[in-house]
């Protein structure tokens, strides 16, 4: 056998604002960084394709709409100078490796082995220490009908936006809480797009609570930003049902309708929205210690405060470590960096500590306003274990709460052990849209706290790969043949 | 912009876009049915999380179009229930 190339300082896996800021930092202080992305450009999905509509005010000769308008704002600039930022590391830096359109499928944590798929083509990659920066998703809403064509997610829809400046045809609605429903329904009001209704699940008596824990004052820039969106969605026609409960979406092989507790309305889009959680596919993969999140209803690795998980090699920055924000991800990802370059022996403690000084305030702002956030948009009961045992919960095969239900009432302890009786969880995407709604249901049916019922451990390939790339050669630019 | 075929219908999107923001602008019906009940889907999330625009794409079955960046002449085909063996 011939030695493989030499192993990379740091693996960063995802290029959304903590990865970036990683790679950034970890250059800098001379590490040798291969950054992996599944998307095209980097941004992650909070400033997807932001690139496209920079410095472009005049908007786009090429009819490409990332230049969009309705996407300007502060936000914008400030992923865009990011991107820039990270684009100027890569071209000034032979020792950042940037990999877009790279899937992880399989790490290896101890022997500190990526293995990745690009374009079809199976890859591997060696790294002394790794960095997961995967983010977030949203929160799975298991409404009855939520599987019609026609029903979408927000981000979805912001996503559809950002890359293909596409909105919905005629009326259409979002669903759900959180400060992302009021940013999407100014910016596709402002793209042109139909009668829009926004239908507020938020439960009475929310504000009260959130203002009482707090953090208000050091976030009201924040909240300022949000009381303004808030006024310029209703002056562009918004109309805004509060307090909605028992939301189902109607039709027979596509969405016509959506109804709730005292209403109705015609549609042919319904973009759903419970807020996000951290994206733990891999880290529960890897069998990390995670720790239940009684405020954001999650499960998050267990870190340090420099994002070091139970795994002595492996790190988690930004969302996927738990919920904060791009600002809060920027900054946990450059306390990443100096932690590896510590634990490598590039930097000491004391120089460690004092770099970190920048990144632990800018966290602190970031974090502010959070525990106002999440007591305000705090999911309901019936966003986490659908009451209707009709729902179909595990979209993939179909397997709805009832029967999940059922299956605990026969001895089904958790999510793993519903997924042998039930199939939910073994479909294409691996339990990522039902394993905490399972888990919700079966610590409903055995009254236990949800954390009792764990989690669902998902197995590589963490995405598909084809048994034709596993058979192919190993692309790896710096490994001579021979 | 780029064309690309939907099934057999020529669309246009834009540069950079993905396989599944062609298809929800392509106004098919649905770019899968599901293997166990028939049920037709379009793309849910558009991040790589539901799988639920699995689509055949130049030739390749069950590839996540959401994640695929369309190109000139790309063929995006629509899955039926149960792929064959």
């Amino acid at each position: 056998m011939t030695p493989g190339p030499a192993p990379r300082d740091l693996a960063i896996v995802g290029a959304g604002p903590a990865g970036m800021a990683a790679a950034v930092e970890a250059d800098a202080l001379g590490l040798s960084v291969v950054l992996i992305d599944e998307q095209p450009t980097p941004g992650g999905q909070v400033f997807r394709a932001v690139e496209a509509g920079a410095g472009d005010p005049a908007g786009d000769p090429a009819g490409d709409s990332a230049g969009d308008p309705a996407l300007a704002g502060e936000d914008r600039d400030s992923g865009a100078r990011l991107v820039a930022g990270l684009r100027a590391a890569i071209g000034a830096s032979a020792r950042l490796d940037y990999r877009p359109r790279t899937a992880l499928w399989h790490l290896d944590a101890d022997a500190g082995l990526l293995s990745t798929v690009t374009d079809g083509a199976a890859g591997e990659v060696a790294a002394r220490r790794v960095l997961l920066a995967t983010g977030a998703q949203e929160r799975p809403v298991p409404i009855p009908g939520w599987t019609l064509p026609g029903v979408l997610t927000a981000g979805a829809a912001q996503i559809l936006l950002k890359t293909a400046g596409a909105v919905p045809e005629g009326a259409a609605a979002i669903a759900g809480q959180g400060p992302l429903c009021w940013l999407l329904a100014v910016q596709l009001l402002r793209a042109g797009a139909g009668p829009l209704t926004l239908l507020e699940t938020s439960s009475g008596g929310a504000l009260p609570r959130a203002l009482r824990a707090g953090g208000l004052w050091s976030g009201r820039a924040a909240l300022r930003k949000g009381v303004s969106l808030m006024r310029e969605a209703r002056a562009r026609g918004l109309r805004v049902v509060p307090g909605v409960r028992g939301l189902r979406a109607g039709g027979d092989s596509r969405l016509r309708r959506v109804a709730w507790e005292g209403g109705t309305l015609e549609c042919g889009t319904l973009l759903l929205h419970e807020g996000v959680i951290p994206s733990t596919h891999v880290t529960r993969a890897l069998g990390l210690a995670h720790e239940w999140d009684a405020g954001q209803f999650c499960w998050r690795p267990r870190l340090d405060a420099w994002g070091a998980t139970s795994h002595p090699a492996i790190a988690v920055a930004g969302d996927g470590g738990g919920i904060g924000g791009w600002e809060a991800a920027v900054a946990a990802g450059r306390l990443a960096a100096l932690d590896a370059a510590y634990r490598l022996g590039r930097l000491d403690a004391a120089a460690r500590d004092a770099r970190a000084a920048p990144p632990r305030a800018a966290l602190r702002r970031a974090l502010a306003l959070r525990p106002f956030l999440d007591r305000l948009y705090a999911p309901s009961p019936a966003v986490l274990a659908p009451p209707d045992d009709a729902t179909v919960v595990c979209r993939c095969e179909e397997v709805t709460a009832g029967q999940v239900r059922a299956a605990a009432r026969l001895g089904a302890t958790g999510p793993n052990q519903v997924k042998a009786f039930l199939r939910a969880g073994m479909g294409p995407c691996q339990g990522r849209l039902c394993g905490t709604t399972v888990a919700a249901l079966v610590a409903g049916a055995r009254g236990i706290p949800v954390p009792a019922a764990g989690v669902l451990r998902p197995r590589a390939p963490y995405r598909p790969v084809t048994v034709g790339a596993l058979a192919g050669p190993l692309p790896e630019a710096d490994d001579p043949i021979g | 912009m780029v064309e690309v075929l939907v099934g057999d219908r020529p669309v246009l999107v834009p540069a950079g876009a993905s396989a599944a923001a062609a298809v929800l602008l392509s106004d098919l019906p649905a770019i899968r049915t599901t293997p166990v009940s028939g049920a037709p889907r379009l793309p849910y999330c558009m991040m790589g999380v539901c799988f639920d625009c699995l689509a055949e794409i130049d030739g390749v079955p069950n590839r996540q179009a959401c994640m695929v960046t369309v190109a000139p002449g790309m063929r995006i085909a629509p899955q039926r229930g149960v792929r064959a063996a």
